[in-house]
């Protein structure tokens, strides 16, 4: 860490010296330069740390992994005939011995030997990184103020770097989310395996208690998923059912109606809705809205369930508005002024202007927003543990009590668990089922967006 | 070409000498539309002060005068579309055939079917250039059956001087067409209500010699059927198209008359400076 910084520190020092030539070397006429001085200092800067920095990264992945090989070539010849978790394990005891902390397994005088052969062969890696890295910063500064002349491109040079470290930043995301997508795959996959995908995708049962221990009776787990997909569409459909149109007419009042005053005000208040954390949301719809219904269920003579799936999705889609208001209102005022202008001068009144003209073009915008309001609502989990319960029913009656898919990936996982239990990796198979949902979703979206667009370029 | 582009049976029955005649009668006969001191404020600034203007019945009329004079303001009195304007304030009278426009009983929705207007940048609805045209006579009910809707497009079309351009691709987007043929889009789309008068506010600034030269063409047989007020910052334009001119300085209208008079002859000599290039 502090020789991330010492290069830091150098660079700082190459974005002055930098500076401080190209001006010599321009001698006070900038525009003989190619580029402006700033380009030269960050021009300095980049060679002095670019190189550097590259080392550190890349010596601070390979260089474990040489360590590890090295060390274990000098254990003793029963140690190295282990492996996976046990040499694991071994190897974070020579780590710890190396560190001078006390292992957590028996200190052999081999491993002991092992662990001071790890300890200084570490020093020794660390002492090589730091005589690099510094000669390849102090090195890039020389090069650089060597190299500085009034023709050098310095700006281009920057503006290629800038553009390789967004590059670069685009695919670490795409990496990231590429590994996610395979890690759940993967443990799909292992799921699949012990469960059938045909039961899990068809079952009506959903019950995931597995025996622990062979004796036990009646607990093989039944993994059918379909109860808790319907559950998550119950509970969506109704936050949609409420947020959809509240949002949208909202938006529309917003965009076309209210007065700027009223709009400055409004506007951020409802945008206050998406900030209350769920747990929040919860217990109101736990303790306020769930017991509320329950009463007036009573009162008509309806039986609703205590824990029921209209509350949870009443309440979530009271916070998932300001996803459709907020995002479709500002696809409302984009649309130019010109196409109001165009149809009111032709005699349409307001609302004939919104519904033909200005929500038609903002369709796209209108679209996203519900789409961002469904996928929350889809993954949203802490209001639907705390309103609609846990039981598993297979049922559409928005006044029973239902669970979702996320909120059976949290009880899970929750507590301890044994990772390669089916009921552990059964998880990760909701997980992809979530995914694959949403993916559909945002190519239905997609689609519908292109077929009804109308760009108003 | 009277023929084509010739909506109703009024106008076909107006030939040009008829309707020559008609704007020789001069202050006799009564005009189209006619505004008497006619104020208004933006807020608290006031843009226009005291406008007496009389628009004449199958006549292109030009406002002229240096930019920020009130010349769209003006305009969009005529058709209430300053109605729209947060903090806008008007007062005096603007009547249509002697209707007062701002009279309560008066629907602005049929005000500006019968008003309409074409404004500064062509604004095409993202739609089809069939569904733009249809825009107006589908809000208004014009239309009884696709056949009706149709003849109004292919007749509108027409009168704007695009049909022989799109008439094979009537259901591509209307934005995807040039500057200039959205341009006439955008007055097909006003003619497809069949307005009395047609409000153009610097309809060609936006485009080149050639499809100015298309739409200045278009204007005057439009004339013929309709009555023109078009507000332009071209003095060639306003000389070229128009039968009768008004000069606005600052809010205040400062010379209205015959077109040949106001340019040849103008009686302030404000008006001279302005039309010869020495201030504006
Ligand atoms: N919506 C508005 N709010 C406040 N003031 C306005 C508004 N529209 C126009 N004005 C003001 O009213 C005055 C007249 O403007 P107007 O647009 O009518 O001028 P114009 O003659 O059309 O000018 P140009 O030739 O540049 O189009 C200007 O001073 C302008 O700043
Ligand atoms: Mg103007």
């Amino acid at each position: 860490m502090s020789l991330v910084l010492i290069v830091l520190v150098l660079a700082g020092i190459a974005y002055y010296l930098g500076h401080r030539r190209s001006l010599r070397i321009a001698g006070g006429r900038i525009a003989d330069l190619h580029s402006l001085p700033g380009h030269y200092a960050w021009y300095a800067a980049l060679l002095a740390a670019g190189p550097a920095l590259a080392l550190i990264v890349l010596w601070s992945i390979v260089s474990p992994l040489v360590l590890r090989w090295a060390t274990i070539g000098r254990l003793p010849a029963d140690a190295q005939a282990l492996s996976g978790p046990r040499l694991d394990f071994l190897m974070q005891d020579v780590a710890r011995i190396a560190q001078g902390l006390p292992a957590r397994g028996d200190v052999t005088p081999g491993l002991a030997q092992a662990g001071a052969f790890y300890g200084s062969l570490g020093t020794a890696s660390t002492l090589l990184l730091w005589l690099l890295v510094l000669v390849l910063a102090v090195g890039g500064i020389y090069l650089a103020l060597r190299w500085i002349a009034p023709d050098l491109r310095a700006r281009n040079h920057v503006e290629r770097v800038v553009r390789y470290l967004l590059l670069a930043a685009a695919v670490i995301s795409i990496l990231t989310t590429a590994g996610i997508v395979f890690s759940v795959l993967f443990e799909s996959l292992r799921f699949f395996n012990r469960v059938p995908v045909t039961d899990f995708l068809f079952g009506l049962h959903w019950s995931p208690q597995t025996a622990l221990r062979a004796d036990q009776v009646g607990s093989s787990g039944s993994f059918g998923a379909i109860p808790l997909f319907v559950g998550t569409l119950l509970i969506s459909t109704i936050a949609m059912l409420v947020a959809g149109p509240i949002g949208l007419l909202s938006a529309m009042y917003l965009a076309e109606y209210a007065s700027p005053g009223f709009r400055n005000v409004a506007k951020p208040l409802m945008e206050i809705l998406a900030g209350i954390p769920t747990v929040v949301y919860g217990f109101f719809a736990a303790l306020t809205v769930a017991p509320f219904l329950r009463d007036a269920g009573q009162a008509i003579g309806l039986d609703v369930a205590s824990e029921s799936a209209l509350a949870a999705g009443g309440v979530m889609g009271i916070m998932i508005i300001p996803f459709v208001s907020s995002l479709s209102d500002d696809a409302l005022t984009a649309v130019p002024a010109a196409m109001r202008d165009a149809s009111l001068g032709l005699g349409a009144t307001r609302a004939e202007t919104i519904r033909q003209v200005i929500v038609p073009a903002a369709l796209p915008g209108i679209i996203a927003g519900f789409l961002l309001a469904v996928s929350r609502a889809i993954g949203e989990t802490m209001i639907v543990v705390m309103a609609a319960g846990l039981t598993a029913n297979l049922t559409v009656n928005p006044l029973a009590a239902v669970t979702t898919v996320t909120v059976q990936i949290v009880t899970l996982l929750v507590g301890d668990q044994e990772f390669d239990s089916a009921k552990t990796l059964a998880a990760f198979a909701l997980g992809l089922m979530l995914f694959v949902t949403t993916l559909i979703l945002n190519v239905v979206a997609l689609y519908v967006m292109r077929k009804y667009r109308e760009k108003y370029d | 070409m009277q023929g084509e582009t010739a909506l109703n049976a009024t106008a076909l029955a107006l030939d040009p000498p008829q309707a020559a005649r008609a704007a020789e009668a001069g202050p006799k006969t009564a005009p189209k539309m006619a505004t008497r001191g006619v104020k208004l404020w933006y807020g608290a600034k006031q843009a226009l002060f005291g406008i007496d203007l009389d628009i004449k019945a199958n006549e292109a009329t030009a406002l002229i005068g240096p930019s920020g004079c009130g010349k769209s303001t003006y305009l969009r009195c005529l058709n209430r579309m300053n109605d729209v304007i947060e903090g806008c304030r008007i007062e005096g009278e603007i009547t249509l055939d002697g209707e007062d426009v701002y009279d309560r009983r008066i629907d602005v929705v049929q005000l500006r079917a019968r008003v309409g207007m074409v404004f500064q940048k062509p604004n095409p609805f993202p739609k089809s250039i069939y569904d733009n045209v249809a825009y107006g006579p589908r809000i208004h009910g014009l239309a009884r059956g696709k056949a009706e809707m149709d003849e109004i497009v292919e007749q509108s079309l027409k009168g704007a001087g695009l049909w022989k351009e799109v008439a094979d691709r009537l259901h591509a987007p209307g934005t995807g067409l040039s500057g200039g043929q959205q341009q006439r889009l955008c007055i097909a789309r006003a003619i497809a209500v069949s307005p009395e008068v047609i409000l153009m506010d610097e309809p060609c600034s936006a485009l080149d010699p050639i499809a100015t030269a298309h739409v200045e063409e278009l204007i005057d047989e439009l004339r013929h059927d309709f009555t023109i007020v078009i507000v332009t910052h071209n003095m060639q334009q306003a000389a070229r198209v128009s039968q009768r001119t008004a000069f606005f300085h600052l809010g205040k209208l400062i010379e209205v008359g015959e077109t040949d008079q106001v340019f040849t002859n103008p009686r302030e000599r404000m008006t001279q400076e302005y039309i010869t290039g020495r201030f504006g």
